[in-house]
C-alpha cells in the first residue's frame, strides 16, 4: 500500500513541473512588451526599462523560468500590482468562500445524482431511466451562469424566498449566512449532478449484471438487501473517483457562479483582476487552482486505493 | 431502435441551428441592431416583437437568430483547431511512442490539470477579448482531450495485422498513417467533435458573458446574457431566451454525440 501511495506521489512531480511551465508560458502570450502593457501607455521609457529589470524580463527565457520555478516552489506566486499584496495572501483570504460554495454544490450534486442514478439503473429502460438520461445531458448543456440568473428571477425576485446576491451577515444569525449560499450552490451543483447520475447509473447497471448478484437472488435474499448491501456498495467505488474529479470542475465553475451572485471568492478576485489587467494575480490564481486540482486528484486516487479491494490486494504486503 | 431515434433527435436540433444560421436574414423579423424606441423592454409579443426587446429596443428573436451564426462559427473553428492539433499530437505520441509520447502526454496531462473554463478565461485575459482570440483559446483548451483520445485509438490500431503487413511490405510511416491509422480513428474524431461542439458553444457564451469574448453590439448569446444580467428585475425575458438557445443547441450536440458514441464505438460507452 505504501508503495502505491509513493508511486502516485512521484507521478505528480512531472505534472506539477509542466503546470508551472504552462503558467509561465501563459504570461509570454501577452502581445508586445509585458512591462509596457503593465505600466500603461503613459509610462516613460526609463521606467519601463527599470520595471523590465525588476520583473527579470531582461534575462534569457530559460533563466526567467528557473527563477519563476524557484519562486513558486517556495510559495511565492508574485505580487498583485493593483492590491500591492502577495497573490497567495489574496487567494487565501478568499479561498474559504469558494471552497464552501464548491463543497455545498458537491453535496447537492451527490445527494441528487446518486439516488437518481440508482433509480435509473433499477428501472432500466423505463420512463424514469429516460428522464434521468435527459436530466444528465441537460446538466452538461446548461450554462451555469444562466441557470443562476433564472434561480435569482424565480426564487428572489418573483417569490422573494431567498436573497439574490452577496454574503450573509453572521451577526444576523446562521440562517442569513446559509440562505445566501443556497441559490449559488444549486446553480453550481447542477454542473455535476448529471455527470454523477450518469456514472452511478452505468456503474450500477454493470454490477447488477454480475454473477454474485444472481447468486444472491438465487439464495432468496430480500431485494432491498441485495440492492443496498451487495450492489450499491460495489457500484459506488468507481463513482467516488468521478466525485473527486468533479471538485476541480466545481472550483472553476465557482468563477462564474460568484460573478452572478456577487460572492467575494476566488472567481470574483480573478474576474476583477482580468479587467484591471492584474496579470500577476490572474497567473497566480490559475496556477493555484491547477495545483489544488492536482492535489485533490491525488487525494482521491489514494482514498480510492484504500476503498477498492482490488488495488489493496495488488499491493498487499509490499 | 432507441439509438437511432436519439441520433435523429440530436441531428434535428443541430440542423435546425444550421438552418437558422444560414437563412438568418430571411428568418429574422427585424434588423439586428435596429432600435425600436417606442418598445424598449417590450415583453414577448408586444409591438410585433415575438420574444420582446432588450434595453435598446432591439428585437430579441432577430438577435438570437443572428447569434446562432456566431455560435456555429466559433464551434466549427474552435473544434477544428482542437481536433487538428490534438490529432497530430495524438498520432505522433501514439504511433511513434517513446520519448515523444512521454513528452507530449506529460504536457497534455498538465494542461488537463487546469480546469477547462479557467484556462480559456486566463488565455483571453492575456490575449485580449474578441471573436478570433475566443476561437483560438477555446480550440487550444480542447487539444489535450483530443490528443489523449486519438492516442488511445492509434494504440489500438497500431498493432493490428494489416498495419504490420503494410510495414513488412515496405510502406513508409506517412503512408501507413494516412492509409491505415487515420481512417480508423475517424469515428472517434466524429464523436468527440460533436461532444466538444457543445463545450465550445458554452465556452463562447461564458467568455462573452464575462466580457472577454464577442464584444457588443455583435449579437452573441453570451453577450446578450451579459447585458440581461443588469435587468433581471425589469426584463427577465432578456435573460430567458438566449439561455434557452444555448441550452437547446448544446443539448442537440450532446444528444447527437452521445448517440453516435453508442452506435460507432460501444467500447467508449461510459
Amino acid at each position: 500500500m505504501g508503495k502505491y501511495v509513493a508511486k502516485r506521489i512521484i507521478q505528480v512531480i512531472p505534472t506539477l513541473f509542466f503546470v508551472i511551465l504552462t503558467a509561465f508560458l501563459l504570461m509570454k502570450l501577452i502581445p508586445g512588451d509585458p512591462a509596457m502593457i503593465l505600466l500603461g501607455p503613459q509610462a516613460r521609457a526609463e521606467d519601463i526599462a527599470r520595471f523590465r529589470q525588476q520583473l527579470g524580463l531582461d534575462r534569457p527565457l530559460p533563466l526567467q523560468f528557473l527563477i519563476y520555478l524557484k519562486r513558486v516552489l517556495t510559495g511565492d506566486l508574485g505580487t498583485s500590482l493593483v492590491y500591492r499584496q502577495s497573490v497567495l495572501s489574496l487567494i487565501l483570504e478568499r479561498l474559504p468562500v469558494t471552497i464552501t460554495l464548491s463543497l455545498c454544490a458537491l453535496l447537492i450534486a451527490v445527494s441528487i445524482g446518486i439516488p437518481a442514478g440508482v433509480m435509473a439503473a433499477m428501472k432500466h429502460n423505463s420512463v424514469i431511466d429516460l428522464l434521468v438520461t435527459i436530466l444528465a445531458l441537460m446538466g452538461l448543456s446548461i450554462p451555469i451562469f444562466w441557470f443562476g440568473m433564472m434561480l435569482i428571477i424565480v426564487f428572489s425576485l418573483k417569490l422573494g424566498w431567498l436573497p439574490a446576491v452577496g454574503l450573509g451577515d453572521p451577526t444576523k444569525g446562521l440562517w442569513d449566512v446559509v440562505s445566501h449560499f443556497i441559490l449559488p450552490s444549486l446553480a453550481l451543483g447542477i454542473l455535476s449532478t448529471g455527470t454523477i447520475a450518469r456514472f452511478t447509473r452505468s456503474s450500477m447497471l454493470e454490477v447488477l449484471n454480475q454473477d454474485y448478484i444472481r447468486t444472491a437472488y438465487a439464495k432468496g435474499l430480500r431485494r432491498s438487501l441485495i440492492l443496498y448491501r451487495h450492489a450499491l456498495r460495489n457500484a459506488l467505488v468507481p463513482v467516488i473517483t468521478v466525485i473527486g474529479l468533479q471538485l476541480g470542475n466545481l472550483l472553476a465553475g465557482a468563477v462564474l457562479t460568484e460573478t452572478v451572485f456577487a460572492l467575494p471568492g476566488l472567481g470574483k478576485l480573478m474576474v476583477d483582476g482580468i479587467f484591471r489587467r492584474d496579470y500577476m494575480l490572474v497567473q497566480g490564481e490559475v496556477l493555484f487552482t491547477a495545483i489544488l486540482y492536482i492535489f485533490v486528484n491525488l487525494a482521491v486516487d489514494i482514498a480510492y486505493a484504500f476503498i477498492n479491494p482490488k488495488i489493496r490486494q495488488t499491493y498487499r504486503g509490499v | 431502435m432507441r439509438l437511432n431515434k436519439q441520433i435523429l433527435f440530436g441531428l434535428t436540433i443541430v440542423l435546425l441551428n444550421v438552418f437558422f444560421a444560414i437563412f438568418a436574414p430571411l428568418i429574422a423579423t427585424h434588423e439586428v441592431d435596429e432600435m425600436d424606441f417606442l418598445y424598449i423592454f417590450a415583453k414577448p409579443g408586444e409591438g410585433g416583437h415575438i420574444l420582446g426587446t432588450d434595453d435598446y429596443g432591439r428585437d430579441i428573436f432577430s438577435r438570437l437568430v443572428y447569434g446562432s451564426r456566431i455560435s456555429l462559427v466559433v464551434g466549427v473553428i474552435a473544434v477544428g483547431i482542437g481536433a487538428l492539433i490534438g490529432t497530430v499530437l495524438g498520432i505522433v505520441a501514439g504511433y511513434f511512442g517513446g520519448f515523444f509520447d512521454a513528452l507530449i502526454m506529460r504536457f497534455m496531462d498538465a494542461l488537463l490539470s487546469f480546469p477547462y473554463v479557467l484556462l480559456a478565461i486566463a488565455m483571453m485575459a492575456v490575449l485580449g477579448a474578441g471573436l478570433f482570440n475566443a476561437m483560438l483559446a477555446i480550440g487550444i483548451v480542447m487539444v489535450p482531450s483530443f490528443s489523449r483520445i486519438v492516442r488511445g485509438a492509434v494504440l489500438n490500431v497500431k498493432n493490428e495485422e494489416f498495419v504490420l503487413a503494410a510495414r513488412t511490405l515496405g510502406a513508409s510511416h506517412l503512408w501507413i498513417i494516412f492509409h491505415h491509422i487515420l481512417p480508423n480513428i475517424v469515428p472517434v474524431l466524429i464523436i468527440y467533435s460533436s461532444l466538444n461542439f457543445a463545450g465550445a458553444v458554452i465556452s463562447e457564451a461564458t467568455l462573452s458573458f464575462l466580457g472577454l469574448g464577442i464584444q457588443p453590439p455583435t449579437p452573441s448569446w453570451g453577450s446578450m446574457l451579459a447585458e440581461a444580467k443588469n435587468y433581471l428585475q425589469t426584463a427577465p425575458h432578456m435573460a430567458l431566451f438566449p439561455g434557452l438557445a444555448i441550452l437547446f443547441t448544446c443539448l442537440g450536440f450532446n444528444i447527437l454525440g452521445d448517440g453516435l458514441r453508442d452506435l460507432l464505438d460501444p467500447r467508449l460507452k461510459s
